[in-house]
């Protein structure tokens, strides 16, 4: 506990609390709307910003936010066509994002250290000035998801219901889209890159296994986001494994917590209450003939 | 009140190349209840989403409330009915979520939603019938009220055209009645609605006007046609196997 007492401690402390709650509030539109591993597509673009910024002396996480940003709008623009070859256009812009990194990182005077650093996070090397740009992004998304909830419900719901509501469709779209690739930048401090959609999806799919409307799982995913942020830093610093992935680790632990209690509740209420036999519609179609 | 609610002029859609709606004009007032017939592939749907602008036009026009298309912003006076709810990623919404997006037209992204939101929500349900399921899981509801709780997302926005695609399409007998006096009591009060169907079942006494589409055409404009052959029998059971070679006049005698 009295590692808590160093300031660099208590920065990777707050730093991942503040992640911990942003990323599923943001996650859960993205799960709404089968986008679960767009994260990890933002992510790979946004090493390549990474790279970049390490070759150009410029801060890596501020060219990472334009990177990651003009890639999440890409993914956006290659969604919003639905044309069937968008995931091949995503695979292209994932891989390439990744290599392009690998290899920006390569010419620049880093070592793999550095690499590693923004791969998998590196919570404990956060300075003053780091936490206070994740502390103030890291608001904003929260507040921008909680505020705009009921529209980007809708719009992640239902996208043809949307338009003819006349929301704006498109720039919803794209305020999640660029939060996505905000949130993915100041994620990759905590995380890292490869890590980053864990902490958007996994609070969302444990919370979701529970709950029953849109707000309480953002609610919950929020309150397990946290959970897992805190007690995974914890967890590091008390038996010296790596932050971002212990973090990961307590994320997936509680979602199987969950599952496994979640079902032998069903089946235990299943037992004591035999269910009331399932009133059928109709059948649309003539069955049984061959 | 003969005010043109909906003015399609000449309208011609095509989808890669593919003509879908060729040269179609219609013209809906205020206070009428028009349903769109046709069989599978005739384009009646196509033609309901090109007024809502959901799919482009290629040549003619749409005029909403006198506005062009193009100009409409009035979003709140329509309220639409999708033919089912689009599959999501998973995260269980309740009732009242999915109806309480039926406000935002009318209240706007920014505003929270307030008392008379609130107010037009509780109503929306109690017409349908679902208030007793306002905070279940949508996913949980049979098919016929997961139609039930689009129809009353729409009623939500307090509008004063419907649009409905095949509302009643595998939709149970308790849940088509529901949905038959939802309609009566909007159709009461001034509403004017645009539905697209497939067979009308308790529907037919609201239905002022039929229009039948056929190969992307306007196979017929006026009263409601008597159902032909055996679709005119009581426990016919409405199964098209191979609807796209029904001849022309099948509504239509």
């Amino acid at each position: 506990m009295e590692l808590f007492q160093y300031p660099y401690m208590q920065r990777a402390l707050i730093g991942a609390l503040v992640i911990g709650l942003a990323a599923p509030a943001l996650g859960i539109y993205l799960v709404q709307r089968r986008l679960a591993l767009i994260g990890d597509g933002v992510g790979h673009v946004a090493l390549t910003g990474v790279g970049a910024g390490l070759l150009l002396n410029r801060s890596p996480v501020l060219v990472a936010v334009i990177a990651a940003t003009i890639g999440a709008i890409a993914i956006e623009v290659v969604r919003a066509r639905g044309r069937t070859s968008g995931d091949l256009a995503l695979a292209l812009l994932f891989y390439g994002g990744i290599a392009g990194g690998v290899l920006l990182v390569g010419l620049s005077d880093a070592t793999s250290a550095n690499l590693n650093a923004y791969l998998f996070g590196s919570l404990t090397t956060i300075s003053p000035n780091d936490l206070i740009t994740i502390a103030v992004l890291g608001a904003a998304i929260l507040v921008t998801m909680i505020a705009l909830r009921p529209a980007l419900f809708a719009v992640s719901h239902d996208e043809e219901y949307a338009r003819v509501s006349g929301l704006p469709v498109r720039t919803l779209n794209l305020l999640i889209a660029v939060s996505t690739a905000v949130t993915v930048t100041i994620a990759m401090r905590a995380v890292g890159v490869l890590l980053i959609s864990a902490l958007m999806v996994v609070p969302v799919a444990t919370a979701q296994q529970v709950t029953r409307g849109f707000r309480s799982t953002m609610t919950a995913a929020m309150a397990l986001g946290l959970f897992a942020a805190g007690s995974g830093v914890w967890v590091a610093a008390t038996a010296d494994t790596a932050p971002g992935a212990s973090v990961v680790l307590v994320a997936i632990a509680s979602f199987l917590v969950v599952a496994v209690a979640g079902g032998a509740w069903r089946t235990l209420r299943r037992r004591s209450t035999p269910a009331a036999a399932p009133t059928a519609e109709p059948h649309e179609v003539v069955l049984g003939r061959s | 009140m003969t005010t043109p609610v909906i003015a399609v002029e000449h309208g011609v859609v095509g989808y890669d190349g593919r003509p879908v709606l060729r040269d179609i004009s219609l013209t809906v007032t205020a206070g009428e209840v028009v349903a769109v017939l046709g069989a599978n592939g005739s384009g009646k749907s196509t033609l309901i989403r090109a007024v809502l602008g959901l799919v482009p036009l290629s040549a003619g026009s749409v005029t909403l409330f006198d506005r062009p298309l193009r100009r409409f912003r009035q979003w709140a006076r329509i309220g639409y009915v999708p033919q089912r709810l689009g599959a999501s990623g998973g995260v269980p919404a309740t009732v009242r979520e999915v109806v309480a997006s039926g406000r935002l037209a009318r209240r706007g992204v920014l505003r929270p939603p307030g008392r008379a939101d609130r107010a037009a929500v509780d109503a929306a349900l109690l017409a349908v019938g679902l208030t007793d399921r306002a905070g279940d899981p949508v996913s949980t509801l049979s098919g016929g009220q997961q139609q039930r709780t689009l129809i009353a997302r729409a009623l939500a926005g307090q509008p004063e055209l419907l649009v409905l695609d095949e509302p009643t399409a595998g939709v149970d007998a308790a849940s088509q009645e529901a949905f038959a006096g939802a309609l009566r009591d909007f159709v009461g009060n001034g509403g004017t609605v645009l539905l697209v169907a497939h067979e009308l079942g308790p529907l037919r006494p609201v239905i002022s006007r039929a229009v039948v589409v056929h190969e992307g055409r306007i196979a017929h404009d006026g009263a409601v046609p008597d159902p032909a052959g055996h679709h005119a029998e009581p426990d016919h059971d409405h199964v098209h196997p191979h609807c796209y070679d029904e001849p022309a006049g099948l509504w239509s005698n």
